[in-house]
Parts: structure tokens; C-alpha cells; sequence
């Protein structure tokens, strides 16, 4: 029966597994690292931990410049991946739908965005982002962050839409919509799950980012990942402190995936590229 | 097999773009912009900076440290693509496709993509080392090799190489996963009733099927892989040496740490332009293939 669900071999589950182990395996030490003493981390080398202690959670909810940190992060993730979808979207549609001056070259121009290493770009965003007041903002972080992840909203939903009949458009002008409502009442609910994949891929590149948040932010709006850095001090580095905080960086990116699980399946499923 | 393209020709769709247009201007150009104005200037101080043409270009071709920074980053992308693909596709073609266990897998699957860069960097920091750390110990203790990442180069390039592996063949997987969803049962059916092996099944009807999802991997794992900076930094620091200085270690310590703008700017913009081009040869090789 292997074969009539797609192909896989007898052993390929237990490969799989294996694998989700293996890659378990440093998330499992970090944890690990994040309920034992400092000294217990550092002293010597045990599998189990010997003492257990939630320290350095205590700590970490205990002290505003961690929390509110975090809070910072879901903020200006949240604002970006809403932003990016809203301005890719037409654009997608557009590039999926119609034929216009320059729309190939435009196409790939938006894609050599992404390509743009972040180290280049820190001193020019320090400096314009200061300019126009949305340094240490929110906001600004979310702005700075439509730098990657519009070019991949477009080029994740045109994709999608392309695999999308142009006979319903057709259909919809003849039954008298206009295009915007044709667009919210009909084609939007279409690409639910398309939507669903994009908004994941945008929270994720722009939570897991800290070259340029760190950049253009002081103390309103740090990221968290950004306070992570300040854990050396003259006693050394706090590791406990640091893996408890790194256990949960990790919790909202497994909160998003765990609601668009179902769409990753079909979110590229369609379409060309 | 050519098809006549079949969207209607409406240059109004100008308007729609028109927001993307905006914002990645914002973002982009005008930064860009200041990158190209630093390039061809001598700045002492935010007053007192001089014109110097395409000096700084001819400079960042000539520099023996760029030379070597590009080509080692180059290897680390080519070896990236060579162990990251192939494994993500196998993994995606093992993954449950139906219960409950599939949403499981989804989501631990995903868990290395969610993490913050640097976080990732010191959990293998931590991870690999051979006193105090699980994998690092193992390796130097159970299986008795002379290992240390902070000492030896080798040790370094393979710590980050499999550090990348770990973080981004889930990506690929994800990609590979939802590419083969798509492929409706009926094709299976007709592969068994024809006895195909399995491996002719993924050859022939799977792999066919896969193009555009990989063609997207590809371009996304070889655009990041080809600007790696955090890991590394926070893993090795572009340490023992040069060994792990990677193009955009190499160029933030120019532009950030010794404040030279203007070699920074300049081979910053022949790394993008350098990273365009084989994206776009990759982009139309990928494109082309299956049409």
C-alpha cells in the first residue's frame, strides 16, 4: 500500500521520525540549558540536568527591558506581515492578471530586493530612518522589514493566483462587480490558504531578523532578539538567561505555524512560479 | 509546450503595482542610492569628503581579502544547495501525508525557521561545544574526534555547514512538501498499475511536479545563503583567522567596524550586482527548463 499514498518507501517513516529527532536535538539542549544553574550549565558536562530551577523564566518576566522587548517584537512583526499583504496583494493580482509595460523586468526588480545583503544597507537606514522620525518605532521596524518580505508576498500570491481560472474574473465583470468588490467578495476567500502561507513567511523573516531592527532602534521599539546581545556582563556570559530567552523567541513563530498548518500544503500547491 | 500568454494587456495595472513600487522605493532605492553616493566618495568626516571616482571599485576587485571572502562564500553557497536540496526533497517525500501526526510534523519541521538568527547562532555556540555542549561532546568524546570549532578551521566551516543545514533544509522541505500535495492521487494509481518502482515514481511523476516549488528554494536558499551574516558571527566571529569570514562579515567590519563607507559602499553594490546576476541565470535557467 505504500505506493498509492504517493510513493513512500516502508522505512521512510521511521527516517522521518529520526530526523525530527535529530533536529529536535539542539532545541531540546537549549531548553535543557534554560531550567539548570548557571554554574550547573558551566561546571561540567550532564545529560539530565541535575538541578532544576525556572530562575531564569522568573527573570525574564521579572525584568521590563526583557519583557516589553518581546512585546516590541510581536508588534513590529505583526504590523509587517499585515502591511506587506496589503500593499502585495494588487500587485500580485496585476502581475498575475494583466500584461503592462515592464511587467517582467518589474517582476524580477522586485525580486532583486531581496538580495540586497542587510549589511550594506545598516548606515543609510540609520541615517534615513532618523530623518523621517521613524527611528525606534514600530513602525519603522515593520517599514524596514517590507524590504524582504514584499517581494516575496508578491511572488508567493502571484504564484497562487496564477493557478486561479481567469474565467471567474470574467464571469464576476459579467454579473456587473466592480473590480474591488470582485476582489474582497469573491477572489480574497479563493486565496485563503495563499494568504495564510504569505502572512507565515513574512512573520517569520521579519521575526527572526536582527541586523537591521537592531539598526534603527534604541529602546521603545528593541527587539528582543537585540536585548539577547546585552547578556554579557563582567560575570560572563548569563547562559540560563540567554536559552530561557531563546526558548521563547521560538513560542509565537510555533503559535502562527500551528494556525496556517493547513495552508502550508496548499499555499504553494498551485500556480507557476 | 507553448501556450499563448493569456492575460489581457491593461497598462492601468500600473496603478495596482504602484504601492510595491512605493514602499520598496522607500526601502530600497533611496538606500541604495546613499550606498552608490558613498561608493564614489572619500568621506573623512559628514563635511569634508572628496570625489574619487571608481577608485574604491578597482580596489575592492584588487583586495586579496575580498578575492578570498568572495570565493569562500561562494563554496559555502554551492555546498548549502548540494546538501540542503536534495535532503529537503527526501525529507518532504518521507513526511506523514494524512492523520494526525501530520500536523506534528509540520509544525516541529518548521520550529528551526522560527527561531531568531542569533538565537540560532548560540544555541549552536553552546551546542557544539565539546566540553559543555551536547553535539560537540559527542562528537569529541563518543566518537573520539579532535574537535573544536574555535581552534580549527575545518571544524568552523563544518560547524556553520551543518548549523545551515539544520536551519534551513526545513525550508526546503516545507517547499517540497506542499509541491508534492499538489499532485492528485490518479497519477500514483497509474504509476502502480504500470508497476513503476519507487523510484520511478519520484523520478518520473514526482519530480516532474516539484519544479516550481524548487525553482523557489533555490533561489531563496542561494540569496540567504549567499548574505549569511548573523550565524556566523555569533557562532565564530569569521574565526579561527579568515576561515568563516564570510562576504558580508567582511563587509560590515569595513562599513560598521573601521568606518570605511566608501570601499564598503563600492563592494557592497559589486556583491549585489554579482548576487543579481546568478540569481537571474539561475531564475531563467529554472523558468525555461520546464516550458
Amino acid at each position: 500500500m505504500a505506493r498509492t499514498t504517493g510513493g513512500r518507501l516502508p522505512w521512510a517513516r521511521t527516517v522521518f521520525w529520526l530526523y525530527v529527532a535529530t533536529l529536535m536535538l539542539p532545541l531540546l539542549w537549549m531548553f535543557g540549558m534554560s531550567i539548570r544553574p548557571n554554574e550547573d550549565i558551566l561546571g561540567s558536562f550532564s545529560l539530565i540536568p541535575q538541578r532544576v530551577t525556572f530562575e531564569n523564566y522568573q527573570t525574564f518576566f521579572g525584568d521590563p527591558s526583557w519583557y516589553s522587548s518581546y512585546l516590541n517584537s510581536i508588534v513590529y512583526t505583526s504590523m509587517n506581515a499585515v502591511m506587506s499583504l496589503v500593499v502585495a496583494l494588487p500587485a500580485a493580482y496585476a502581475f498575475s492578471r494583466f500584461r503592462f509595460a515592464g511587467d517582467k523586468h518589474l517582476f524580477f526588480w522586485l525580486l532583486t530586493n531581496r538580495m540586497a545583503p542587510p549589511a550594506v544597507f545598516l548606515l543609510p537606514f540609520f541615517q534615513i530612518y532618523q530623518a523621517v522620525g521613524l527611528f525606534d518605532t514600530h513602525l519603522g521596524v515593520a517599514v524596514a522589514h517590507m524590504l524582504f518580505n514584499v517581494p516575496l508576498a508578491v511572488w508567493i500570491l502571484e504564484g497562487f493566483m496564477s493557478g486561479i481560472p481567469r474565467e471567474i474574473d470574467e464571469t464576476a465583470a459579467v454579473d456587473g462587480y466592480s473590480l474591488p468588490r470582485f476582489f474582497v467578495r469573491i477572489f480574497l476567500p479563493l486565496i485563503r490558504s495563499a494568504i495564510g502561507v504569505t502572512l507565515f513567511f513574512c512573520f517569520m523573516f521579519s521575526w527572526v531578523e536582527l541586523l537591521i531592527a537592531r539598526t534603527i532602534t534604541s529602546v521603545d521599539a528593541k527587539p528582543i532578539a537585540a536585548t539577547m546581545t546585552r547578556t554579557v556582563s563582567a560575570a560572563g556570559v548569563d547562559w540560563g538567561l540567554l536559552a530561557a530567552a531563546g526558548v521563547l523567541t521560538i513560542v509565537p513563530g510555533a503559535v502562527v505555524i500551528w494556525f496556517v498548518r493547513n495552508y502550508i500544503a496548499k499555499g504553494f500547491a498551485l500556480g507557476r512560479v | 509546450m507553448t501556450r499563448p500568454d493569456p492575460r489581457r494587456r491593461a497598462n492601468r495595472a500600473w496603478l495596482l503595482v504602484l504601492p510595491v513600487v512605493v514602499s520598496v522605493a522607500f526601502t530600497a532605492v533611496i538606500p541604495l542610492m546613499t550606498v552608490v553616493n558613498f561608493s564614489v566618495q572619500d568621506v573623512f568626516s559628514p563635511t569634508d569628503r572628496v570625489f574619487v571616482g571608481l577608485d574604491w571599485f578597482y580596489e575592492a576587485v584588487r583586495r586579496p581579502e575580498n578575492r578570498e571572502a568572495f570565493v569562500r562564500t561562494l563554496l559555502f553557497s554551492a555546498q548549502v544547495l548540494l546538501v540542503e536540496i536534495p535532503l529537503g526533497v527526501a525529507i518532504a517525500v518521507a513526511m506523514p501525508r494524512r492523520g494526525v501526526w501530520v500536523s506534528v510534523a509540520l509544525v516541529l519541521v518548521a520550529l528551526p525557521l522560527l527561531i531568531p538568527w542569533n538565537v540560532v547562532g548560540t544555541i549552536w555556540q553552546i551546542f557544539a561545544r565539546p566540553d559543555i555542549g551536547l553535539g560537540g561532546w559527542t562528537v569529541a568524546n563518543l566518537l573520539g574526534v579532535d574537535y573544536n570549532y574555535t581552534l580549527d578551521s575545518t571544524d568552523a566551516w563544518i560547524t556553520i555547514l551543518v548549523m545551515d543545514v539544520w536551519h534551513w533544509t526545513p525550508l526546503v522541505a516545507l517547499l517540497a512538501y506542499a509541491g508534492l500535495r499538489s499532485i492528485p492521487q490518479p497519477y500514483f494509481q497509474a504509476a502502480q498499475i504500470d508497476g513503476a518502482s519507487a523510484w520511478a515514481t519520484f523520478r518520473h511523476i514526482q519530480l516532474p511536479r516539484l519544479r516550481g516549488v524548487l525553482t523557489i528554494a533555490i533561489l531563496l536558499r542561494f540569496m540567504d545563503s549567499f548574505m549569511i551574516y548573523t550565524e556566523p558571527f555569533v557562532v565564530t566571529g569569521g574565526g579561527p583567522g579568515n576561515a568563516t569570514t564570510f562576504l558580508s562579515i567582511l563587509l560590515s567590519k569595513m562599513a560598521v567596524g573601521q568606518f570605511d563607507v566608501g570601499p564598503a559602499g563600492a563592494f557592497s553594490l559589486i556583491y549585489f550586482l554579482v548576487v543579481q546576476i546568478l540569481c537571474y541565470v539561475f531564475f531563467t535557467a529554472l523558468t525555461r527548463s520546464g516550458r
